[in-house]
């Protein structure tokens, strides 16, 4: 029996993922070797030029890529922790349970360029509220003026609007552990913190670990709120790598720069996140 | 039957005295937007609009977000339909995103928008991808009327690419109220022993808003602050430093060149002229309202026009959002050139030279063009005429949030203000004053159109918001961004940006 025409069915998935993830990859780094401007127009081809000048000559990418690896392990490590408390709280026994766990999944289902516009507004040094409530104790925080500030305000609308999603897939997580370990450790007279750090949380650890991971993907390209928030400012102390990298491509339109920055940013990111798992799996997993 | 002829005379004699109020009316009934003045006779009036018949056709126009200029071109869209039959679809877009909106699809060879609105220094960038502005546009009376400046702010090389929709300038704002107040005077005298007027130089700006911050001069239980600039990185802060360095670095005795030397290309940028205007922006930190280092356009408009600060500079808006009725200081504000300098760098001497100074900004503003492509050419041209007609122009300019600023003659007539907008004969006098007096200066800078545009202002932005947050010195940030505009000079070709370059030198030096 003749069973090749089975690989026709296989074409449609194909041509999709051919269309929608290796067609703009490939794209990318064909146009990463052109020299695609505002003034230039076209994919000629430049050899590596731009990576040349990206690693000898651009000291802002990776000033900006420090900065973006800061924000993000800070805010991912801020999200697993309260994301990690209010799952838990909610998991347990409480009144207004359900209440509570449509109540912390609201800052997520919120437009996050809109929240942010708002916190601008309660940032506000002059205009905004929270220095107007803060005047009462005397002291008025330079939100978005201060460089340092600047970056922990970024931190506080982050850990906000994405805190909900960690809280989610570890609620999902701790739904799905099994009883009887905790019986186990009840019938031993177990105290609720030995409980959690000797059942629960090691029973949450594969989970903790995917969690993070795609917590982490999704911080590394913070955008939206340093876009409306500063601006990548003071100075550049906000700027974060797809910030700078939308400079590049979409401001100054050189398509051909931005396309380079991007693909080595996206190497960057494999190798890094690979050793991340690679870590989590042996400290949490003890693997 | 004398009786009859006279009675007859009167009504014929009224008819014609009172017939254009009789057909402005019909006008301004059907679109109260024009009610202050009714339809005025045009090539693209109300009149002429209604009977052009589009009907099944449609017009795609791309436009800034509301309101500043994306809502006066949704409300002349939804009057277009009216009263030609068009469908008129409008895309809303941010600030930021206007250039590659359009751009993007031009390098792809497509036309999505038949209209696309951005600003006056894309032309260079957009121009191959613009259709060029018809004969029977450029020889209208309404064309006619445009300044000389901003005909060629919106033309290159002779050739107009951009339809004139808005006249853009950096000028002073100050509160008269305080300025011209007598006790004010003493009090000030007293306590600096200096004269409390109108600043005439970027120092006594820099005294009198020192001066002023952090305390409640109006007496509104609120406190106020020296100025409110547009400091934010990337949100128009270029501009503002320009505004800043004109008075230091633009000199009428050295032609040929403000923000390179035309012959050799080298950057001015790091020259003395421009590292004097920075310290003075570094300065401006501490007499701005908190957390007004981080203030974008919309903010500096907000905080001037709501009565917080002393000074304001940068375009129109913020002093017409204080002269609308609903502001808290209408009539409590003046119009002044920009501050000037005592001294000026020569850049050919290489050496300050002590004497006064100043010299206006023409700042690139909003600009709007037909693309090449569009299948509708005719009815984008004729809807950019009916938006800038009498009667829309007038209506446009009373609305501060509009972002319709004076470009033509007729606009620096100061019964406009008075008798339509309830200005102070007084201010409206120094409003036209202070914007005619620019139109004929010798000693202009006009914005940088060259190649790659976006980039040469990015590094700006960039090297002087580092200033700002004190990253940076002065002579840091911008021997930075001298050595960043060499680059991109490099990049883009030497030869490319000197031809570009030597178009807007011609109206620096006014040869053009």
């Amino acid at each position: 029996m003749n069973f090749k025409h089975k690989y026709f069915f296989l074409f449609p998935g194909l041509f999709v993922l051919i269309g929608i993830l290796i067609f703009p990859i490939i794209f990318v780094v064909r146009l990463s070797l052109s020299g695609w401007n505002s003034y230039n127009p076209g994919l000629d081809y430049i050899g590596l030029e731009n990576y040349i000048r990206l690693f000898t000559d651009d000291p802002r990418f990776w000033e900006s890529f420090f900065r973006l690896s800061f924000l993000s392990v800070t805010t991912v490590i801020l999200q697993y922790v309260i994301g990690f408390a209010l799952a838990h709280m909610v998991w347990k026994d409480i009144k207004f349970k359900r209440f509570f766990r449509v109540l912390f999944l609201v800052p997520m289902m919120t437009t996050p360029v809109i929240m942010t516009v708002i916190w601008r507004t309660f940032f506000h040094e002059s205009l905004g509220p929270v220095n107007d409530l803060l005047s009462v104790f005397g002291v008025a925080p330079k939100w978005l003026t201060d460089p340092v500030i600047a970056k922990f305000t970024v931190i506080i609308v982050e850990v906000w609007q994405w805190t909900p999603f960690m809280f989610l897939l570890l609620l999902a997580g701790l739904l799905s552990l099994p009883k009887e370990p905790f019986l186990a450790a009840a019938i031993d007279g177990a105290s609720p913190v030995r409980k959690f750090i000797y059942v629960t949380f090691p029973l949450m650890a594969p989970i903790s670990i995917g969690a993070i991971i795609i917590r982490l993907i999704e911080a590394s390209k913070i955008m939206d709120t340093v876009y409306v928030l500063t601006s990548g400012g003071p100075g550049t102390s906000t700027e974060t790598s797809s910030f700078y990298i939308f400079i590049k491509g979409l401001r100054e339109f050189q398509m051909g720069y931005a396309a380079s920055m991007s693909f080595t940013y996206l190497i960057i990111m494999i190798i890094s996140l690979t050793i991340i798992a690679k870590v989590l799996t042996k400290v949490l997993l003890k693997e | 039957m004398k009786i009859m002829k006279t009675c007859l005379t009167a009504i014929i004699s009224s008819l014609m005295i009172f017939s254009p109020m009789a057909y402005a009316d019909k006008w301004s009934d059907q679109f109260p937007h024009i009610k202050a003045t009714g339809d005025i006779p045009g090539d693209c009036s109300y009149e002429k609009m209604s009977k052009k018949n589009y009907k099944g056709k449609t017009l795609k126009i791309n436009t800034h977000a509301i309101p500043v200029m994306g809502e006066p071109t949704a409300l002349h869209a939804e009057q277009f339909e009216k009263l030609t039959g068009a469908k008129v679809e409008v895309t809303h877009t941010p600030a930021g995103d206007l250039y590659s909106k359009a751009m993007v699809p031009f390098q792809a060879g497509q036309a999505p928008y038949d209209v696309v609105f951005g600003f006056s220094n894309f032309i260079n960038d957009w121009k191959r991808y613009l259709a060029p502005v018809p004969k029977k546009y450029m020889n209208s009376p309404e064309m006619k009327d445009v300044t000389k400046s901003h005909m060629g702010v919106s033309s290159w090389d002779g050739t107009m690419y951009q339809y004139p929709v808005d006249g853009d300038r950096h000028y002073l704002k100050y509160r008269k109220d305080v300025i011209d107040n007598p006790e004010m005077q003493k009090k000030y005298k007293a306590d600096t022993g200096k004269e409390l007027k109108v600043p005439t130089t970027w120092k006594e700006y820099g005294e009198m808003a020192k001066y002023f911050n952090g305390w409640d001069w109006d007496g509104d239980g609120e406190k106020e602050y020296g100025s409110a600039e547009v400091m934010k990185k990337d949100d128009l802060m270029f501009a503002a430093f320009f505004s800043r360095s004109v008075a230091y670095a633009k000199n009428p005795r050295t032609p040929g060149g403000f923000f390179f030397d035309l012959e050799t290309m080298k950057p001015n940028i790091n020259n003395p002229g421009f590292v004097e205007a920075l310290t003075d922006w570094v300065e401006a930190t501490k007499y701005v309202p908190p957390g007004g280092t981080n203030f974008g356009l919309g903010d500096e408009i907000g905080s001037f026009g709501g009565g917080q600060t002393l000074f304001s500079f940068s375009w129109d808006d913020a002093f017409i959002a204080a002269m609308q009725d609903d502001s808290p200081i209408k009539n409590k504000v003046g119009a002044a050139p920009l501050p000037g300098a005592n001294k000026v760098w020569n850049r050919v001497s290489n050496s300050w030279e002590n004497q006064y100074n100043q010299a206006p900004y023409i700042v690139w503003g909003w600009a709007v063009g037909v693309a090449k492509k569009s299948k509708v050419k005719d009815m984008a041209f004729d809807y950019l005429c009916f938006f800038s007609n009498g009667a829309n122009h007038q209506a446009d300019l009373a609305i501060g949030r509009f972002g319709v600023n004076p470009f033509k003659n007729s606009d620096f007539d100061p019964n406009i203000y008075i008798n339509s907008m309830g200005w102070d004969p007084e201010i409206a006098n120094s409003y036209t004053k202070t914007l005619l007096d620019m139109e004929k200066s010798n000693n202009r800078v006009f914005p940088l159109r060259v190649p790659g545009v976006f980039e040469f202002t990015s590094a700006v932005a960039t090297g002087t918001s580092k200033a700002l947050a004190g990253q940076l010195s002065p002579q840091e940030a911008l021997d930075e961004v001298a050595k960043e505009w060499e680059a991109i000079v490099s990049r883009v070709g030497k030869k490319a940006v000197q031809d570009a370059y030597a178009v807007g030198v011609k109206m620096e030096d006014n040869k053009l």
